[in-house]
């Protein structure tokens, strides 16, 4: 019986948010390529980064769910991001001020 | 009917710590990437304008495209559609195949053209040069083992939804392969800008 009240609570995403979330990582893509071909200097490897990183977000929260799963699942990928960003943050001490 | 005992959330909570070490995986090759990019910016740049920016964003929209059709693969079992299942699931298939077809003529023209990890026209040029391309080639060629396998996985889960072992009530295993591709997604999403764009 509780297997059934779990999947009653499963939550299924509809075919249009999916497909509102590809046209939006679409439209990203563009402008991504867009901003990248114009000349900014430094300027331009950070808002390639942002722009991945709101990619990201999209397709980590609808695609695989996250944005409807248990709060120990964004834990947990709260550890792995910041497990990553203390890796490069430690890594550009060194490379950077050595 | 037996009672087997399934627990979806920890099916997805393991594959998820699995997704991690991936990230961690790739995670290494991004900082030796930006390591060696602000060590040899020049000659990154010089190399980096060697990659063809019509390949890499025709795979991004082409893997974009899959992670759609793997998305609504889980939206459409769980309504007990199973057959627009496996046509999405087909689908999913037929962009990585694409993907890969891409990826094949891009490194054919590579190696064509002498650049390859060890060739003697990247042994004679500038270090930061045979750098980038043996981080190009390590990463790309990682990824596309991913894709392989991602490719692979969903073909097997498709033969269970097919059979019938994978349906409306039951495909916790169908989630966790689409978590896999999505992850192959995620990682290109990084890869397409550091290497072909922003140099």
């Amino acid at each position: 019986m509780s297997q059934e009240s779990a999947e009653h609570a499963e939550h299924i995403v509809s075919y249009k948010t999916l497909v509102g979330v590809w046209v939006a990582l679409l439209v990203l893509t563009v402008i991504t390529v867009a901003i990248t071909r114009a000349e900014l200097g430094a300027l331009k490897v950070w808002s390639a980064l942002a722009v991945a990183s709101v990619k990201s977000a999209l397709v980590i929260a609808v695609f695989m769910h996250m944005k409807y799963e248990a709060r120990l699942f964004r834990i947990i990928l709260l550890v792995a991001l910041v497990t990553l960003a203390t890796f490069i943050g430690f890594t550009f001490f060194d490379v950077l001020y050595r | 009917m037996s009672h087997e005992h399934k627990d979806n959330v920890g099916a997805k909570l393991g594959m998820w710590l699995f997704l991690f070490t991936e990230l961690l995986l790739f995670g290494g090759l991004f900082i030796l990437y930006s390591v060696y990019l602000s060590r040899y910016p020049h000659e990154f740049t010089s190399a980096g304008k060697e990659l063809n920016v019509v390949f890499g964003t025709t795979n991004t929209v082409v893997l974009l495209t899959s992670s759609l059709f793997a998305a609504m693969a889980v939206t459409s079992i769980k309504r007990g559609e199973k057959k627009t299942t496996l046509s999405l699931l087909v689908a999913t298939l037929a962009c990585a195949a694409t993907f890969m077809v891409i990826k094949y003529f891009e490194w054919t023209a590579k190696i064509h053209h002498g650049i390859y990890p060890g060739s003697p026209k990247l042994a004679a040029g500038p270090p930061g040069e045979s750098v980038f391309f043996s981080l190009y080639y390590i990463t790309t060629g990682l990824h596309g083992i991913h894709v392989l396998i991602g490719g692979a996985l969903l073909a097997w889960i498709g033969t269970k939804v097919q059979g019938g072992r994978l349906n409306a009530g039951n495909n916790v295993m169908l989630e966790n392969g689409t978590l896999y591709w999505h992850l192959v997604d995620l990682v290109w999403i990084f890869i397409f800008p550091l290497y072909y764009l922003i140099l």
